[in-house]
Order: structure tokens, then sequence, then C-alpha cells
């Protein structure tokens, strides 16, 4: 059974032209894929019945299902190369420690998915191996920097896939994608094994079809980790229960208030994507919320403190793909000259820019201008999170991104793309969780709307989140029934 | 006169002083490095000891040695320092193929501990601060031709630097400081402190003063000091350069010097070598460092005897003079070997005078550690015990141990063995006398008209005949008898 699952997204894989010369999904697909799923079958009927472990449905809630990995997560078998030249054909000698969670759940790793170079970007079109596009509209990007899991969900390839985020890598191409992305709050999720670009940023996501589908991955792979020494040592609720009570209920968010931050509704929103998130309001409250509105008065500092945090520690974190242990060299007769010529042909434009801002802002007579101000800001971003979580607000509800997708090759200025993150990054600078989840379609594509939930509160934000999911129905996700790229 | 001012120019070099701090690394011994699992030991053939963290693959993530942090906060209580609460790590950027991260994992501007010192030839040396950090990897250069060879075994081993004040006023001061620093690393076990081992490396910021000046003039630091002795001889050489340029009216320039030992001399670092921006800022990728006060106080109370203690100790209850008691006290290992020789013989004096005397000449004869030393503390006092009762003579006793060392039988055994036990019985005694007084006949007679002074010479002759064996003692009494008296 689970080996014509794998079988099933590759046949899938084939129909919508993920690879290379059509939407660009995958870069990598796991040769031993179907070898993994039937074992996993084999291991599962090995299981005496009766035994403790013939619910497979509780221990292996996973099994035989196939998953995408973005290429900066780090899996045997198929190279993990950051969508960098610098790591091309770089296969890992151990596996993130979110993989070897999948696995153990009964996952089969199909292969890896496309992204922007060492995640930064928002569009997957800073990638060594060419743009993604949108399955939904194939002109567009999918959102980036994980916009090849997003695609890969969108495109109805796997249920599941993992990505990153740094600024909102995740909830911004499933907006993007029509699909669901969950940021857990920072520390939730073990960073073993994921490549590092912020690493006060950076956390694993997942990106799936339904809400259900991304508490269930989430629950599996969250919880504490040894080899991660920022990994909280708290337990992971049962976040599935949290959907299917909020499935059940009649009034699942009876007494909840979800706060309205203003400064996310600001006058350049795009009018679709307003329109959108004031229909999801109406249902939060149709489904026993009160919404109220907030302010969150630092809001605006976020892309400014997070284009300053972000390469400052990317600046350090991409100092080792030097050409001396791993990965591509390019040879000089001195070592500075080989370090030189490595890594300006290994990394993209994208990288060496924010490697060289970073760099900047780190040096002496600098680093107090923007580096330490910048976390002092920082600190005042987090500050009104916990103040308006303090003050009596369960959630907040915000649009995920300013618009819906835009077109390949559309955004040139770089500032201009990094405003993508404006709703997202405060998540990351301040280490809560957060959801994207499909909540209509405005111009023909799909809008996100994101709830965001204090430290360690997924439980309720999944809830939430299954309530709007199943109040606004499918019609979001209208889109996907006859994705763009499917071709006969 | 000191070395210093031996070897400092004239014509206005006098009116000079030498200022000096060091910045000392002690690698840590713990059995894994600092971030890892990976084994620390050293001399593993090259890359054996290895793992994607110390190897800086991507998605590897550091955590923290517990170990580590405790043997670095015993060196810091040791040096009087303040474990602070909470310490911050922090990177340090630098590229260079033998560090694998392209950044160190140290501590900056929060260190572990703060504001201690080390006393020297009755001055404290103040310690600025002790903290935390990783080794690199190592370069070799001259292993094959055109190709630098990287080891990373050492990447990742756990190190604390001690940072002194520049309290420090001559080489041999420095010299002084070093040791004192290596006697304490050993006392409170936190390193191995061997120099051939890379274990406690020394770098060098010295300048030169007015005499009377309080500001501090441009310093340079000096690196490549690979001994104890290379520091001195290296301050002094950087010190004569320093007074030199300054004589001539010229400024010295703030950089890195690297001592050659070979030929003596000091010379610029290229500047590549000498001037980096390292970009500090805190590690995100570890949470601070919380200790709390009762993990520090139980540290403290486990460091046992500081050697400070055990030195004024020694002289309060052993009645030592001081230079018995700095030998005696420099090794902790030798220390304790003494305290139980003496504690199981019960003279001190002639313990140490053993310990000091032909224990560490056997040691440095067999270039071997004490506690590999083949004459345990209660054997030695067994022979103590023979020389002084009488049974073996001080001379023969040097014999005996020397058998000791070499086949490990007790002392009374091999007395026996060689035939060395002293002879007290007075009819073998006056027999030998006797035999000597009739080869000797003048002495004998103008010795028993009352020539006392020739009791020495026939005592020897006496003693000679015997093979040593005699007891002198009872000699001189059965000769001095024969006068009546």
């Amino acid at each position: 059974m689970s080996a014509s699952l794998v079988r099933e997204a590759l046949d899938r894989a084939d129909a919508v032209g993920a690879g290379r010369d059509g939407l660009n999904i995958l870069v990598a697909v796991n040769p031993n894929a179907e070898r993994d799923a039937e074992r996993n079958a084999e291991r599962d009927a090995e299981r005496p019945a009766g035994s403790s472990g013939a619910g497979t449905a509780d221990e292996r809630p996973l099994a035989g299902v196939p998953v995408a990995i973005k290429d900066n997560i780090a899996t045997l078998d198929v190279p993990t190369t950051c969508g960098s030249r610098i790591l091309a054909g770089y296969v890992s000698p151990f596996e993130a420690t979110v993989v070897e969670r999948l696995r153990d759940a009964g996952a089969v790793v199909l292969g890896k998915t496309n992204m922007d170079e060492f995640a930064m970007g928002s569009s997957t079109e800073h990638s060594a191996y060419g743009p993604t596009r949108n399955p939904l509209d194939p002109s567009r990007v999918p959102g980036g920097s994980s916009g090849g899991s997003a695609a890969a969900v969108a495109a109805g390839i796997v249920r599941i896939a993992l990505g990153s985020e740094t600024g909102g890598s995740v909830r911004q191409p499933a907006s993007f994608c029509g699909v669901v992305g969950v940021k857990p709050t920072y520390g939730r999720v073990s960073r073993y094994g994921l490549v590092a670009f912020a690493s006060s940023l950076d956390q694993v996501g997942v990106l799936a079809q339904s809400v259900d589908d991304a508490a269930l991955a989430l629950g599996v792979i969250a919880g504490h980790d040894p080899r991660d020494a920022t990994s909280a040592e708290r337990a992971v609720p049962d976040y599935r229960r949290s959907v299917r009570r909020a499935a059940t209920d009649a009034a699942p968010l009876a007494g909840i208030v979800v706060g309205r931050p203003r400064e996310y509704f600001p006058a350049a929103l795009h009018g679709g994507v307003r329109e959108r998130c004031e229909f999801a309001l109406d249902a939060l409250v149709r489904l026993g919320a009160t919404v109220r509105e907030v302010s969150m008065p630092h809001t605006d500092f976020a892309i400014p403190v997070y284009y300053i945090v972000a390469p400052a520690e990317a600046s350090s974190n991409l100092a080792r793909f030097d050409g001396v242990r791993y990965g591509a060299r390019v040879s000089a007769e001195a070592v500075t000259a080989m370090y030189d010529a490595t890594r300006s042909q290994g990394f993209g434009p994208e990288v060496t820019r924010r490697i060289l801002l970073g760099t900047y802002v780190l040096s002496a007579g600098y680093y107090d201008a923007y580096y330490k101000r910048a976390q002092d800001v920082r600190a005042l971003i987090t500050e009104d999170f916990r103040r308006v979580f303090a003050d009596g607000v369960d959630l907040l509800f915000t649009p995920t991104t300013p618009t819906p997708a835009f077109k390949l090759g559309s955004i040139s200025d770089p500032y201009e793309m990094y405003l993508n993150d404006i709703f997202t990054a405060t998540a990351n600078l301040s280490g809560v969780p957060a959801i994207s989840i499909p909540i209509g379609v405005a111009d023909g594509l799909p809008v996100g709307g994101q709830i965001i939930a204090p430290h360690f509160g997924e439980a309720s934000m999944f809830a939430a989140a299954a309530a709007l999911e199943r109040a606004l129905g499918t019609l979001a996700r209208a889109g996907r029934a006859s994705p763009a790229g499917d071709r006969p | 006169m000191t070395r210093d001012d031996a070897t400092a120019p004239t014509g206005g070099a006098e009116r000079y002083e030498m200022v000096v701090g060091l910045e000392v690394h002690v690698q840590l011994k713990t059995a894994t490095k600092a971030f890892c699992s990976c084994s620390a030991a050293y001399g593993a053939p090259p890359n054996t000891n290895v793992c994607p963290v110390c190897l800086a693959l991507p998605g590897a993530l550091p955590v923290l040695n517990a170990h580590a942090v405790e043997l670095a906060a015993r060196a810091a209580i040791a040096l009087g320092c303040t474990v602070h609460p909470v310490s911050i790590f922090a990177r340090k950027h630098y590229f260079y193929p033998d560090l694998p991260k392209g950044y160190q994992i140290s501590q900056y501007d929060q260190p572990l501990a703060t504001g201690g010192s080390l006393s020297i030839d009755e001055q404290a040396v103040r310690i600025t601060r002790v903290h935390l950090e990783e080794d690199a990897g190592k370069s070799i250069h001259d292993r094959y031709p055109a190709a630098t060879a990287i080891d990373l075994n050492r990447a990742g081993v756990p190190l604390i630097e001690i940072v002194s004040e520049p309290d420090i006023r001559s080489a041999s001061a420095a010299g002084h400081y070093l040791r004192a620093l290596k006697r304490v690393m050993e006392y409170t076990g936190v390193s191995d402190v061997n120099m051939e081992e890379g274990s406690l490396r020394v770098d060098a910021n010295v300048s030169a003063r007015m005499r009377g000046a309080t500001a501090l003039g441009t310093k340079t630091e000096v690196k490549n000091l690979n001994s104890f002795s290379n520091v001195e001889r290296a301050l002094a050489a950087e010190y004569v350069r320093q007074c030199a340029v300054l004589v001539a009216g010229g400024r010295v320039e703030q950089q890195t010097m690297l001592w050659d030992g070979v030929h003596g001399t000091v010379r610029p670092a290229r500047s590549k070598e000498a001037s980096h921006d390292y970009r500090y800022f805190p590690e995100p990728d570890l949470p601070p460092l919380v200790v709390t006060t009762e993990w520090v106080d139980g540290v403290r109370r486990g460091l046992g005897e500081l050697p400070d203690a055990r030195a004024a100790r020694y002289g309060a209850q052993y009645g030592l003079g001081a230079g018995d008691v700095a030998a005696l006290i420099d090794k902790p290992r030798v220390a304790e070997y003494f305290e139980a020789v003496a504690a199981a013989h019960g003279d001190a004096k002639a313990a140490a005078n053993w310990v000091l005397g032909e224990v560490l000449a056997a040691l440095n004869a067999s270039n071997g550690e004490i506690d590999d030393f083949r004459v345990r503390p209660p054997a030695l006092a067994g022979l103590l015990d023979l020389v002084r009762d009488g049974t073996v003579s001080h001379a023969a006793a040097k014999t005996v141990f020397g058998e000791m060392v070499r086949g490990g039988e007790p002392a009374a055994a091999v007395a026996q063995r060689l035939g060395v036990t002293q002879v007290g019985d007075d009819t073998a005694l006056n027999q030998w006398i006797d035999e000597v007084m009739a080869e000797n006949p003048i002495e004998a007679s103008r010795y028993l008209a009352g020539e006392r002074k020739l009791q020495g010479p026939l005592v020897g002759r006496i003693m000679k005949k015997s093979q040593g064996r005699a007891d002198p003692k009872r000699v001189n009494q059965l000769l001095a008898a024969r006068t009546g008296g």
C-alpha cells in the first residue's frame, strides 16, 4: 500500500511537470524512495498483531506517506545543496533530526524541493537550479524561499512537505500557493540538520494540504533534541486533538479573543487581500470569537531589523563554505585567492549581497549602530507581542502577504522583494508561532490569512486555523483542483 | 642585576621599564571536545577525532560540554576570579583553513569569570578575565611540498584563555607568572599543561614606558612562544627593540611580532596575520551559560589545596626552608609523594632531602613521572628508617636506593643482599680498630697519647677497612674509649 503512495506521488510529479524543464519543483528525487516505502511496509507487516506496535496510526502516523523536503534540510541518499552552486552534489553524511522523526513516523522522503539559494528570497527565483513556477499559474512565482515545498503540496504531489522559515519563507509561499504553512515557536522544532541561514530566526516549518496534516506533521517533528541547544525542553501537545475538537464543536472559538493589529492592514494593502481578510475575520466571529482592534506599534521596524539581523548571522553562518572541506572549490595559487574565487563563483548575487550587508553591520565601528540597535528594536517588537497577548488577546489575525503571487521577474528591486516579509518577519523576530491558511481567492489567485499565537501556543493556533478552514470550506483552494501545470 | 637590565641598551634605555600582560591559553583536560562528543585526546592519527559538528558540516550545531564549564570554573576560582551567573558565547570570525566554521566560538564582552589575581615574588598579578573557547585545527606546512595539510583533531577542543593585566615588569617575572599559573592548573586538575603538546600557549603584550609614568606605551603582541624560557627571551628581545626605537626618538608601532627561537629575534608578522576585525557577535546557537551560586560553591569546595596554601602549610607543619618548600610544591604529585614519605618515616627534613635529591634525580635520569616511580613512598620511608636507626649508612643508602629504583626490592632486602648492613657489633668493630692501630703504630701511639685530632683519620681508615659497613658513631665511641674517655 505504502509503495503505491510513493509511486502515485512520482507519477503525479511527472504529470504536473515537476522537473527542471517544467515547474521546477523537485531538484532531486530520492532514488531509494520506493525501496524505503517497501521496507516500511514490510516492517509494519512483521509486527505481531496485538502487540503494542500494532497501532501504526498512533506510532507511525505517516506510514508510507511520501514527503518532500526543502533542499536546505540534510538528508541521506539525496544531495543537500540549498539551491546553491557552492554545494552542488553535496550529500550529507547525517540526517536532520526532523527527517529522522518523519522516517520514524513511517514517512518516505520523496525528494528535495527547490528554494531560494540558502533560503534568501521570497520568490524561489534565486536558485542555482532556476526558478520554480507556481502550479496555480506558471507565469507567477510560488513565493519563497520554500517555494518548491509549497508548490509540491499545491500541485498535489505530496500532502506534506518540510520548509524552513527565517522571515516568512514557509507562510509566504503557502499563501501564494493556496496551501497551509506553519512556522512553529522558535525552539519547538530541532534545527539540527537545517543548514543555518540566521540561527536566531530559523525554524523548520511544515507545508500541507490541510490544517490537520500540518498539525500531524508538526506533532511528529516537534520536541526537544539534545543536538540543538536552542530546542525547548517542553512536552509536545496533541495538535491533532485540537484540530478534531475544533471540527466537532459548534462554536469552537467561543471565548477566544482575536486581535486585529491595525499595522497589518495598511492603506496600501491589496484590495482583494483586505477583502478576504475581512471575510475571514467575520467567519471567526461566527465561530464564536471576539475580534478586537489592537496596535503593535513597532511592526514597521520589522523589515529594517530583519534585514540587519538575518544578514549579520548569515554572513557568519555561511563562512564555513570556504572550499576547504566540502562543496565546490575553485582552485587558485594562494588560499585567500581560492576563498575569493570559490565564494564569488559559488554564491549567487542575492546571497553575496546579504553576506556583504551582514559583514558590514558586524564590522568594528558599525556594530553598535546597526546590529546592536537592531537587536534592541527586535526586543521592542517582541514586547509588542508580549503586551498584546498579556492584555487578553488569545490570537492575532492578519494577512500573510501584502499581495497575491506576483509574476516571475516582476520584482527586480531587492528592497521591494524584502517587503514581501512585512507581515511575517515579526513572528520570526519575536519567536512566536504562526500559520498561514488559504482564505480565498483574489484576482484568481489564492490569498493567505495568518493566525499568530503566543510562544508555544500552537495548539490553540491549530484549533482556530482548523475552525476557520472548515468555515471557509474548500472555496479558497478551488484553484488546486486543476493545477495549471496539470498536463495529460 | 636582572636579565632585562643586563640586555637593555645603554644611553637612555635605563629610563624605561618593561610592561607586560600575558594571554595564556590552557587546554582543558576533558575527555571530549567543547561542543561535540569527539575525543579530545592528543596524538590520534590526523582527522580521526572529527564529526559533523567539528568539521562544520552544513546543518551541524554545537552543544556545550558541561565538564569543560566545570574545569574552566575551577581554574577561574583558583585564580581568585568571580564566576558570573550568566556569561555569553560569541563568535570570533576569521578565515583560515584550519578554522572549519570560519569563526571560533569564544566569549567576548560577557566572559565566564573576571577579576582574579596570581601571586609571584611577593607581587600580585591581576587576572583580567578567564573565558571559555574552542581550539582551531592544525595547519601542517612542512609535510607535503607546496601544500598545506589540515588536521582537525584539535578543532573544537576546549580551552580557557587567561588574560592578565599589564602588571608584569620583567621577563623573569613573566616566567615566574607562567610557572605559578601552570602550577595552579596542575593542582586543580584543569589541564595537563604540556607546552610540547600545545596544551598551554602564551601570547605576550609588551610595551616600554618611562619609569614612573602611569600611562601605558604602545604595545606589541608577541606570538609563537613555545616555551617558558622562550617567553623570557622573546620579551627581553622585544623590549630591547622597543627601547632602541624610543631612545632613537622613534615611535613603537602597534603590531604583532613573531618570535624566532632559532635566531633569538623578533620580527613583525605579515600585516594579514596582524590586524583582524573579528566581527564578534553573540553565538545564536548557544543559549547564555547560566551557573548558580550553589554550583560555583560546589566547584570551590572541590578544589583542594592550592599551591600557595600548601607552601604555607609546609613551612609551618614541617619547618622546612622556603627553597625546599618551593621545590617540593612545584609539582602536586611530587608534593603528595613527599607528604606520604614524611608521614610514614616521621622526619620531614630527611624526607624532603631525599625527595628533592635522589628521587628527583632518578626521575630526571629516566624522564619518568612520579606516579610511575618504582620506589613508592612506604618503600622510601623504609630506607630512611634504616638510615635513622643506623642499620645502613647514609652513603650505602644511596647505593641501596639505586637498587630499589632498578629492581623494586624493599630496602632491607637490598641492604642484606649487598652486604651493606652497618656493623655495630663491638667485637667486629674492635677487631678492625685493632688491625688499623697495628698497621699505623705511629699515629696510634700519638692518638693514645692524647692527640685527639688524629681520631678522624683513624676512623676513616677503620671505615675503609670495613668497606663502609662499620657504624661510624660506634667506632668513634670505641676509639675514644681507648684513650680513657
